[in-house]
């Protein structure tokens, strides 16, 4: 009979289940279960077991589970695979139940400056992520995840989608490419996905494609609301399509650059200045600009080096990017940090707005900041940077009347 | 032997190994009453004139000592995970064929796994002390056959200076020492920095052996150990591995979500005010520990303040403090890397201070008591912030209890840990073994949110309004097991396998068999 192994084992994982399974004809439900907590859960592990096998309708079968300390939505994750894999699901879906703090809605211009990409398979990693406080979590379906997981890891997220608590962070998926990128969007969509990152994105058609099915699929499930796409532009085509591919849909919000493919695809070497990304950058910037969206710029890949990050991120935002991946939770302050506009730069631009208002209210055509003239693109700029101050908390939603005291 | 009721609700034994045996009363509760145990006199006549007490070798010292059945064995931890002396004396009393030993280790370790086979063939008859791993295992499964008896730090100087344990020899091993038995922790391939563990053994044992693989001239100076309370000298080719003894360098944990409790644990001393020019701190050498300990320093240096002192386990993030001017002193009694090691030696801020002066619950004052923070660890806390660290929640005896119980005297009690590790849960309605009572334990900082103790009143006006994630110890339970599920309790045989004493030698808890 035909055996099948879905999730991971091995000495390092923690927090998964490997779940072997292989269907008889007869003899019912032979269950071995091990575990590292079976002490506390290894009757909730066999139970859950054994009611994940009825469900499925199956009545006889060998079950061994290898359990790593998985939490209940993985353990349904991983056995649902397992039933799939070998075709035996007869057309069901184990679906958990969706946490109501998993019920709230994203909004179009909220900032984007950290988003944490999250590898699809590996549960443990997915816990805690929002308690990290990125602005957006990416449950990956793409890279991260090896070839022959793909099946699993999407039931994997779409559990994690219903189960784990992101604590207010943007749900994110990156599909695969191409019909399994459809299919993904089909299996996920209907879980409260705020935003769908299209990867190596060239044209304007692909995102069209994915925006259509998005739409299809709310419509099936009688589902209100717009799903936010992000397309990655990770290839030379990608780049010079940049402005259609950023207007191709009102649910693009954002547009992201991946430099690692795009790199490859020039067959130059990806350094740590980046000169041989800097048209790339700026194409991708002018162009989301021009959009009206957020430009993203791609992941720094060193974990270990915040102060490069800090540097890469003074120097991204100086482009005009406004967020940045995150490949480990260590990033996003750093990050946060240098896209969120610095001390002095608030401090100029509420004196600028301060200037300007009183000589509004004289009726004066000309602003001026003590004998300097203020042009108006100075002050719209610095109304920019003095609203994401009040958004990021940095300045109190009062600030000019305290401003105005000092 | 019969089970009895402590006041803090647990079924203890009311004799061990055949002794009478206290149960718990409440903290600071039991008197103790009489005088303090005391070794036979000796007479110098008994000793070379030439002071020269260098024997051949361990057995021979052993020998001498007069090893015999049911004799007690002391030995220090200072050689950590790369001792190579203290399994050495369970091998020569095996092949002595010697019956029913007690060893009475300050701590054991890894290293120390091979003495399960004489546990097994009768040359030891029960260990009391810290049981870590295979040896926790072997407990746990009612293996050994005597009563295993757990003391914190203190509680084992306390338990040495009432004569509750009456040692026969200690064998301390040091890294330096002279003929004349004058040993201290520094110097030589060896070297463990400081010999904070050694001082009760050296004065209350009947007999005292040192042993080294660094022999100097008289005087071997300063002296942690004082010479006229050694009988033997042994001199060896080595008694430790070095990169076993002290880490090269102790590291911050590299895990984002303990970086994050960390985090919030150093914003809680700064928010509530804990954290002042002139306050005293202690963390142990847990990746978590050292990361507050990073934060802190950086607190310190930004507002231009300075710890009194700081008492170790030291780590080069304490030496980087001292060094750098944010810690007036660091007391020790135990250096965990390289830096401290170096540091002890010739920085004289940097001042080697025993357990013995710091811990003892039964002495004139404790040190513990002056720490304004103290940052522990926990396997378990409960809803009431009852606290264990001997035990999993699988019911494994898996830790010795350290100086935990007796930190727990410090002013503020500070508890960083996960709120479940893996699915297993943290905070739970109950722990599976008291190791200290919830009136001391004050605050609790998990990654979804920090609990400080009702008791604490104090502590709670000072955070309150101040943006912390202030949640109760029952809301982390639920959490907890809304994410993890409620978690079955451990099943137990009625065989007790260990003892668990409270700081004034009291049976805070017993720890049974594991069911299979």
């Amino acid at each position: 009979m035909k055996q099948v192994i879905t999730g991971n084992s091995g000495p390092k994982v923690r927090s998964d289940i490997e779940v072997i399974l292989e269907l008889r004809t007869s003899g019912g439900i032979e269950l071995e279960v091990r575990s590292k907590v079976k002490t506390m859960y290894g009757r909730a592990i066999d139970l859950q077991c054994r009611q994940l096998l009825d469900y499925f309708g199956i009545k006889n079968a060998m079950l061994a589970v290898n359990d790593t300390g998985a939490l209940p939505f993985v353990i349904a994750a991983r056995m649902e695979a397992a039933v799939k894999a070998l075709d035996a699901a007869s057309g069901k879906s184990f679906i958990p139940e969706m946490i109501p703090e998993n019920r709230y809605s994203s909004m179009r211009e909220r900032l984007r400056f950290s988003r944490l990409y999250l590898p699809g398979n590996n549960p443990q990693m997915f816990l805690n992520a929002g308690l990290h406080s990125p602005d957006g979590v990416i449950l990956d379906l793409e890279d991260s995840v090896a070839p022959d997981k793909k099946d699993e890891a999407r039931i994997l997220v779409r559990n994690a989608l219903c189960q784990v608590n992101f604590y207010g962070a943007e749900r994110m998926i990156r599909i695969n490419q191409g019909e399994r990128g459809l299919e993904d969007l089909e299996a996920l969509i209907p879980f409260n996905v705020h935003l769908v990152l299209i990867p190596k994105c060239e044209d304007a058609e692909t995102v069209r494609t994915v925006d259509e099915k998005i739409r299809q699929i709310k419509k099936n499930h009688s589902q209100e609301g717009t799903v936010f796409l992000m397309p990655i532009v990770e290839s030379a085509k990608g780049i010079e399509n940049a402005f259609e591919i950023a207007s191709a849909s009102t649910s693009v919000v954002a547009i992201a650059i991946g430099l690692e493919d795009y790199t490859a695809d020039l067959g130059v070497q990806r350094t740590k200045e980046g000169r041989e990304s800097l048209y790339a950058r700026t194409r991708l910037v002018v162009a989301s600009k021009a959009a009206g969206i957020q430009p993203i710029d791609s992941v720094f890949s060193d974990v270990g080096d915040m102060e490069g990050l800090l540097e890469n991120v003074r120097s991204s935002k100086a482009l005009g990017f406004e967020g940045m991946g995150c490949i480990h939770p260590r990033q996003i302050a750093v990050i946060r940090e240098g896209f969120s506009p610095a001390p002095d730069e608030i401090d100029r631009a509420g004196k600028i707005m301060l200037a300007y208002r009183k000589a509004r209210e004289k009726g004066l055509g000309v602003v001026a900041l003590g004998t300097k003239m203020i042009d108006p693109p100075v002050v719209a700029r610095a109304e920019k940077t003095i609203d994401l101050a009040v958004r990021l908390g940095l300045l109190p939603e009062n600030w000019s009347e305290e401003m105005a005291k000092e | 032997m019969k089970m009895v009721e402590n006041t803090a609700g647990r079924m203890v034994p009311d004799e061990i190994n055949g002794n009478m045996a206290v149960p718990f009363k409440g903290v600071g509760k039991h008197r103790p009453e009489g005088r303090k145990y005391a070794p036979p006199i000796p007479t110098c006549s008994d000793y070379p004139e030439d002071n020269n007490k260098v024997v051949a070798s361990l057995r021979e010292a052993l020998e001498l000592c007069g090893l015999h059945d049911g004799m007690t064995i002391s030995t220090h931890h200072h050689l950590r995970d790369g001792d190579l002396i203290s399994n050495q004396v369970f091998a020569i009393a095996s092949e002595k064929g010697i019956k029913d030993l007690i060893w009475l280790p300050s701590a054991s370790f890894p290293c120390n796994d091979p003495v399960i086979e004489y546990l097994e063939n009768g040359t030891l008859n029960r260990i009391e002390g810290s049981m870590n791993g295979p040896l926790g295992m072997f407990v746990s499964e009612g293996r050994m056959k005597g009563m295993a008896v757990l003391r914190s730090h203190g509680g084992r100087v306390q338990a040495i200076q009432d004569g509750e344990v009456k040692i026969d020899i200690a064998i301390l091993s040091a890294p330096t020492a002279d003929a004349f038995g004058n040993a201290k922790g520094t110097g030589g391939p060896s070297a463990t920095g400081v010999l904070g563990y050694a001082k009760a053994d050296y004065l209350y044992a009947d007999k005292v052996i040192v042993v080294t693989d660094n022999l100097v001239d008289l005087p071997c100076f300063p002296m942690e150990i004082e010479g006229n309370y050694v009988d033997y000298v042994v001199v060896v080719d080595k008694i430790g591995i070095p990169e076993k003894i002290v880490s090269g360098t102790t590291q911050i944990t590299k895990s984002p979500d303990r970086l994050l409790i960390a985090e919030l644990t150093a914003l809680f001393l700064e928010k509530s005010g804990l954290m002042h020019d002139g306050a005293t701190m202690q963390a142990g050498a847990g990746g978590t520990s050292l990361a507050i300990a990073v934060y802190v320093h950086e607190m310190l240096k930004k507002k231009g303040w300075k710890f009194r002192f700081g008492f170790g386990g030291s780590t080069k993030y304490m030496v980087k403090m001292l060094e750098e001017g944010q810690m007036g002193y660091i007391l020790d009694a135990q250096a965990f890397d390289l830096d401290a090691v170096k540091s002890v030696e010739h920085n004289p801020n940097h001042v080697p201070y025993s357990v013995f002066n710091a811990y003892n619950y039964h002495s004139k004052g404790n040190l513990t008591t002056m720490m304004d923070i103290m940052i522990l660890g926990a396997t378990e806390i409960d809803t009431g912030f009852n606290g264990n660290v001997v035990t999993h929640s699988d019911g494994l005896l898996l830790h010795g209890i350290g100086g935990w119980q007796n930190c727990l005297h410090a002013r503020n009690v500070i508890i960083p840990v996960p709120l479940f590790r893996d699915r297993i849960p943290v905070i739970v309605d109950r722990v599976t073994t008291l190791c200290g009572p919830g009136e001391m334990i004050d605050v609790i900082v998990t990654e979804r949110g920090i609990a400080i103790n009702p008791r604490r009143q104090d502590l709670i006006d000072s955070v309150k309004g101040k943006g912390l994630p202030l949640v109760t110890i029952e809301e982390l339970k639920e959490t907890a097991e809304r994410i993890c599920g409620k978690p079955e309790k451990a099943a137990f045989d009625d065989r007790v396998v260990a003892a668990i004493k409270w700081v004034d030698g009291t049976v805070i808890d017993a720890v049974r068999k594991v069911k299979k």
